[in-house]
């Protein structure tokens, strides 16, 4: 026991059990929980009035391994994005495919994506009050569509759900973050290919500096009207995540990052933008 | 009256006929559209046959209820075997898991028989017939249903080639083109709507194309419409197309 | 004793939990009721309701059924209502068992309770409520334990189209411009195809109106288990709206010439 005791006195008292408040008022296992999620890649979501995409950095392991997985179909109309556990990331997703499932079984209709958020949502909070248990070391990003129009919502294992613009989650997401909440108000009246671009411009600011956005390291999750480059959507523009070769178009649209600030602000006069103010730090 | 007299009955019978043929590089599977329960016609458009996949469709005729839950219950395993492997279930391997499923509720039936059309792996045409606790085959052609009994001593003959001849120095033909596979079903369902009372209404007729088949022959087709689907082999892949014709009414 | 508050009112059962071991969310329960084997299940309807018929029409969706719930063959109860407003857009119409419909009705009530409280912009419409009906009719047929009802759902879906879907004791279902359920369908029915088949637009309200009444004296004449005052349903997109009770004018002066009818007996 002495060994255990020395331990937790290097991290946090009141951290053992996930029921128990420290005198601070927090729970620590749930923000041990956050930071599981910030250890997980960048993942990026935006929506406009159209379309809803998400936009994921993929890890391997090395040159031999393939890449993860981090997008995942829940139905027709809903898709997601993790950073986290992968392996709780597969027990919610399949959580939320049996929702989805059971709302066009009981009632013929696509479930309200608000709904399938809530639910997962009040699963995680169970995990931070009832003992024996441990908080989702994983957090989503959630689009979807229905008649109000496409959606965008994250959920965090302490157990919330908010709609979003614009947000990112996982490793460095800060920097996606800055970006997005600079260029925001843009996105409502964009087409999906600029929608997409804005997403992987916010997405390359959570690399680090030698790394690139390539077809192998990422990947993009569309709801919404075919995109130009796209053959073949589902009826409804159903939910798709591309990967490979056709992303290669999207890619194609970035602008170099020393210049990326001013060529999206005035994307017809490139020659006049300077570098700006916008040299975003890896830090 | 005894106790067992007055057990509530749950199953019924809704009438109509269904019936799938297979070429060798498509497959056609149809119904007619009337559901019926006594002598009462309950509605002229209940559909009976149903898209699973790019490759495979389903028709189902007995029960109607049972039916309707069962087509609901194949397609939410197709959709659980997709979401696991990125792809669509072969058609043999739906065939499997149509005998499965109606095997687990051996002691308390689907009375519904099933007809399974679509594309094999390898691109041929293929036709599985079940009863309602799973006994299946693969079949060139079957018809089921009310008037089993009328339309497929007729496809015998004519798919087959049962009590004909062959030409002098020839053989049958091993398959029809999709042309004469499709005046086939027309004149099958007439026939039975002329000589079934539950028979009638709507015909539906599904067709399947495998992939890469050069689709010309069907733009001569009245009212063929392509069926919405996942498109999961793009431009190249199986496709499904529906026509729709009228049946008489009376 | 067990103080958690989850387990209020909820003694620990000693036969499957003797010490209280399990956490919250994982106690046991026993597996079955001690009295199941002296519980019945509906093998036959005891106070019926008869007929009910339903139309499309321009805007919206009537149904009629009459206020009679009988007992066998004795006229038990004269003022049932058997149309029930679900929501804003839809109505559910019912013959058969009546009990077994009040239970519907408060399922349905829960229902659109449940989802009011979702406060989230959806409704609940005429396709939801008669999946969800056909989802729960078939589920108790298959349980061996029928909801003993033909029940007739009509309404308007959100995009302005009527909706009009049958549902019944053994989970079969049907949707149809025109529907009667029980004695209706031999004697409503062919009315209302009559008059609405082979039109090329849809029945007027007046005109729709019009049938049910012609529909309703008829089964008044024919169903001896009917009673001339019935209740029609309208839903348009306006929303739903039920008749006070409405009587069919009948004719029974005839009857005085015929033998067994009126005063002559012999």
């Amino acid at each position: 026991m002495v060994g255990v005791k020395s331990i937790v006195a290097t991290r946090n008292t009141y951290d053992s059990d996930n029921t128990v408040f420290s005198p601070q008022g927090r729970l620590h296992q749930v923000e041990y929980a956050l930071e599981a999620v910030k250890q997980g890649s960048a993942a990026v979501g935006l929506r406009s009035k159209t379309h809803a995409v998400l936009l994921a950095l993929k890890r391997s392991t090395g040159e031999l391994a393939s890449y993860q997985q981090k997008m995942f179909r829940i139905d027709d109309h809903v898709g997601i994005a993790i950073a986290g556990l992968t392996s709780d990331a597969r027990v919610l997703s399949n959580f939320m495919r049996q929702q989805a499932m059971s709302s066009r079984m009981i009632f013929n209709r696509p479930s309200p994506v608000n709904r399938l958020v809530s639910a997962i949502a009040d699963k995680a909070q169970v995990n931070t009050q009832e003992y024996g248990r441990r908080p989702y070391g994983v957090g989503f990003l959630v689009i979807g569509q229905d008649e109000t129009g496409p959606h965008l919502y994250e959920f965090s294992p302490s157990g919330t759900a908010y709609e979003y613009f614009a947000m990112s989650i996982g490793a460095r997401s800060q920097s996606a973050k800055t970006y997005l909440e600079r260029h925001y108000e843009e996105f409502m009246d964009c087409t999906v290919e600029k929608l997409i671009t804005h997403g992987l411009h916010a997405l390359r600011e959570t690399l680090q500096q030698d790394k690139e956005l390539t077809i192998l390291n990422t990947s993009i999750g569309i709801v919404g009207p075919p995109a130009g480059s796209e053959s073949y959507v589902k009826a409804g523009g159903a939910f798709r995540i591309l990967e490979g070769e056709p992303i290669q178009v999207f890619l194609d649209t970035m602008t170099p990052k020393e210049s990326v600030a001013p060529a999206i602000v005035e994307p017809d006069s490139e020659d006049e933008g300077g570098d700006g103010d916008v040299q975003m730090s890896d830090a | 009256m005894s106790a067992q007299e007055r057990r509530f009955n749950p199953y019924t019978e809704n009438g109509g006929t269904i019936l799938a043929i297979a070429g060798q590089d498509f497959t056609v599977i149809a119904g007619d559209t009337r559901q019926s329960e006594g002598y009462n016609i309950q509605t002229r458009y209940a559909p009976k046959v149903f898209r699973l996949t790019d490759k495979a469709v389903l028709a189902v005729n007995g029960f109607a209820a049972d039916g309707n839950m069962f087509v609901q219950k194949v397609q939410q395993r197709l959709e659980w075997y997709q979401h696991a492997h990125n792809k669509e279930m072969p058609l043999r391997a739906i065939a499997r898991l149509i005998q499965t499923m109606l095997y687990a509720k051996r002691f308390f039936p689907y009375y519904v028989y099933n007809i399974l059309g679509g594309i094999e792996d390898d691109g041929s045409g293929a036709v599985y017939s079940f009863d309602p606790v799973g006994s299946y085959e693969r079949e060139a052609c079957r018809a089921a249903g009310a008037a089993q009994s009328l339309v497929q001593p007729f496809l015998d003959n004519q798919i087959y080639f049962k009590n004909q001849l062959p030409p002098s120095g020839g053989a049958h033909p091993k398959h029809l083109p999709l042309k004469e596979v499709l005046s086939l079903v027309i004149d099958s369902f007439t026939g039975a709507t002329e000589r079934h009372i539950e028979v009638g209404d709507g015909l539906e007729i599904y067709i399947v194309t495998a992939s890469k088949r050069p689709n010309a022959d069907l733009e001569a087709i009245a009212n063929l419409k392509q069926v919405p689907g996942g498109f999961i082999g793009g431009e190249d892949g199986e496709k499904i197309y529906v026509v729709r014709r009228e049946l008489k009414k009376d | 004793m067990d103080h958690h508050p989850t387990n209020w009112g909820r003694p620990r059962d000693d036969r499957v939990d003797p010490y209280g071991t399990f956490p919250i969310h994982a106690r046991p329960r026993p597996a079955k009721d001690v009295f199941a084997d002296g519980v019945q299940r509906t093998q036959q309807p005891i106070v019926t309701g008869t007929s009910v018929i339903g139309l499309k029409y321009s805007g919206g969706v009537m149904l009629a059924a009459d206020n009679l719930a009988s007992y066998g063959s004795l006229a038990r109860y004269k003022d049932v209502q058997r149309l029930h407003p679900v929501g804003t857009s839809t109505v559910v119409g019912a013959g058969g068992d009546m009990s077994d419909f009040q239970h519907l009705q408060h399922m349905l009530d829960s229902l659109v309770t449940e989802e009011f409280t979702y406060d989230d912009g959806n409704k609940l419409g005429p396709t939801e409520i008669y999946e969800y009906l056909s989802r729960v009719m078939y589920g108790r047929r298959s349980k061996m334990d029928p909801l003993w009802n033909a029940l007739v759902v009509g309404g308007v879906k959100p995009n302005g189209e009527s909706f009009l879907g049958y549902v019944d004791l053994l989970g079969t279902t049907y949707q149809s411009p025109t529907i009667a359920t029980g004695f209706g369908a031999y004697i409503a029915q062919p009315l209302l195809r009559n008059a609405v088949d082979e039109r090329p637009d849809p029945l007027s309200e007046e005109e729709a109106v019009k049938v049910i009444q012609q529909c309703m004296k008829a089964l008044f004449y024919r169903d001896a288990r009917s009673l001339n005052k019935y209740q029609i349903a309208k839903v348009t997109s306006e929303g739903v709206t039920i008749s006070d009770p409405l009587e069919a004018p009948t004719v029974w002066g005839f009857a005085e010439g015929i033998r067994g009818y009126g005063a002559q007996t012999q």
